[in-house]
């Protein structure tokens, strides 16, 4: 297994806070690696410093062994470090078809044409529609955005994403706010999706972190605090006490956090 | 092979519309069938080149701007300057101050980057103040409060041929043929613009400018660019308007010139390129009309037709006849 992206001793501080304490993070390539913790664990944080919303008050992050600790967000997405976003972030007045063939154009470098008309090259197209397939959103491609149901929202969340071409996709709790019956859509396309791509995965379904992830990095108060296979990560014993705490209430087992 | 759904889809979104080519069709026509209203057609056709120019910027990048005369009033100096100082050619002229104004945006766009609206409606109201002042003092260059007189323009002529070209006349016929060909120009070249890669990406950094980022786009430069290009065509508009009245005087750079073109576009709508073109007829028409009717209330009619437009809902607004049905259940 070769490291795609990694982190040494990074640290974020807010005043005196340190919302990321000194996390050293190894990636491999073709990952399906969760990363859990309470809330306030400083989860999104780690993910802002590895997209480069924010800049980290020490430490270093590599792709491919090149250091990106300084670069600006837009060119890590170029390399391939894409993220999607807990809450929804979308382009309300633009069409799933319109915002996937932009996400596809940008990847292709030719999205500062500003002669030839979005998807006048029929690749671009195909390609968009092989994403708008798989993420069943071929019957609403052409709807503005802002009237899709929720679900499919979450859905295009993830395409646009993959419409990245991304080598080390970040998911940001994929499924949350989604109800219940809509989950099993996104599971079942976040498990199809290309076995090269790394994955870190944020998520507090403990459903979806078991049944989808290999690796888990339990984050605690900003510092990794377990690391391992998702069995010895489940059955650490430190684990259950700080984060899994409440399954001993509800019977043996993981729970929903 | 029958193109996917997605090719056809995304083809259809850049189809002309019949009400796009009928009006650009009514352009020339206005032209032929209205010679005794050419004056006030040429005004209304640069109004509308410069509102244009405002929706590529507010409309599609969701830049707002209470300083837009400052390109405006810079492409109108230019080229007044240009001809009284350098050469009468209006073309040359034309293209002098479009080169000029686009400078200007390039300078001025990064101090639209960041911040919030209130920001950057100050800051551009700041520039177009500056510009103004500027104007005012160095009237060795400008005239300053008098204006710059005497601008003699040469007559239109096409590039590389040995013909006469056609004179500005008094009666406004050249002129306004100018500025509809410029108008048409500009038009077709936005559309493809604002249908291209580079202006949907437009639209979405106006709609989620994190997201436009996290999927590669750079942001900033993007708006730069469409800065610097919005500058260039409200140059033009400036350029048409000192180069058809042969004047150019502080007034272009005026408050109320910034303020008239976001009305204008208001009226006509936002994000479909065609808004400046529909609100500078309606605005000047409505003008024209009232001031005739009742010259010193022309605000207070203004004003009222702006509320009800903004309390109707423009929508609803062109279309009488939904006025007293039931609205559909939501």
């Amino acid at each position: 297994m070769t490291t795609v992206l990694q982190t040494h001793s990074l640290v974020k501080r807010f005043g005196g806070l340190a919302a990321t304490n000194d996390v050293s993070l190894a990636i491999e390539r073709g990952a399906r690696h969760a990363l859990i913790g309470p809330n306030g664990a400083g989860k999104t944080t780690l993910i802002n410093l590895l997209t480069g919303v924010l800049e980290p008050t020490s430490g270093t992050i590599a792709l491919d062994g090149r250091d990106i600790t300084t670069l600006a967000p837009h060119l890590r997405v170029r390399r391939g470090v894409v993220r999607t976003f807990q809450i929804t972030q979308l382009f309300q007045t633009l069409t799933p078809l319109s915002s996937l063939a932009l996400a596809v154009s940008v990847h292709r470098r030719t999205s500062a044409s500003w002669w030839r008309r979005l998807g006048s090259d029929a690749a671009v197209a195909g390609e968009c529609e092989t994403l708008l397939e798989r993420f069943r959103l071929l019957d609403v491609m052409d709807q503005p955005v802002h009237a899709l149901a929720y679900g499919k929202r979450r859905l295009l969340e993830i395409a646009l994403a993959l419409a990245c071409a991304p080598r080390v996709l970040l998911l940001d709790e994929p499924v949350a706010g989604v109800p219940e019956g809509e989950r099993q859509e996104i599971f079942e396309t976040i498990s199809a999706l290309p076995a090269d791509v790394s994955i870190l995965l944020i998520e507090h379904d403990m459903d979806l972190v078991f049944s989808f992830a290999r690796t888990v990095t339990v984050l605690v108060n900003g510092a990794v605090f377990a690391e391992g296979d998702v069995g010895s990560v489940a059955q650490d014993p430190r684990v259950k006490a700080v984060y899994l705490g409440e399954a001993d209430e509800h019977g043996p087992g993981i729970v929903h956090a | 092979m029958a193109a996917s759904p997605a090719a056809r889809s995304l083809a259809g979104y850049a189809r002309w519309r019949w009400w796009e080519l009928a009006l650009l069709a009514a352009l020339p026509l206005s032209w032929l069938l209205l010679p005794g209203q050419s004056l006030l057609l040429n005004e209304i056709a640069i109004v509308a080149l410069f509102a244009v120019s405002l929706d590529l910027i507010l409309g599609y990048a969701g830049i707002v701007s209470l300083g837009h005369a400052a390109f405006f009033g810079f492409g109108a100096y230019t080229a007044a300057l240009f001809a009284k100082n350098v050469m009468p050619d209006p073309l040359t002229g034309l293209a002098v101050a479009v080169g000029a104004s686009a400078l200007l945006g390039l300078a001025t766009s990064v101090l639209v980057l960041r911040g919030s609206d209130l920001t950057r409606l100050m800051v551009t109201l700041g520039v177009a103040s500056i510009l103004y002042e500027l104007a005012n003092r160095l009237d060795w260059l400008t005239g300053g409060a008098d204006g710059l007189q005497g601008v003699v323009m040469g007559a239109l002529t096409v590039p590389g041929s040995t013909l006469a070209g056609f004179a500005f006349d008094l009666s406004g016929r050249t002129a306004y043929a100018y500025s509809l060909v410029v108008l048409a120009i500009v038009l077709v070249v936005a559309r493809r613009l604002v249908h291209s890669p580079f202006g949907i990406s437009l639209q979405a950094l106006r709609d989620n400018r994190l997201r436009a980022s996290s999927l590669g786009i750079s942001t900033s430069l993007r708006l730069v660019a469409v800065y610097t290009i919005a500058a260039a065509i409200a140059g033009a508009a400036g350029a048409l308007l000192a180069q058809t009245t042969g004047f150019a005087s502080l007034d272009v750079f005026d408050f109320h010139r910034s303020a008239e073109v976001l009305l204008v576009l208001v009226i006509g709508g936002t994000g479909y390129l065609y808004g400046g073109v529909f609100g500078a007829l309606v605005f000047k028409l409505l003008h024209d009309l009232i001031a005739a009717w009742t010259p010193q209330y022309w605000n207070f009619w203004l004003g009222l037709f702006l509320v009800a437009l903004v309390l109707v809902g423009r929508d609803r607004f062109v279309r009488p006849w939904t006025w007293f049905a039931r609205r559909p259940p939501p």
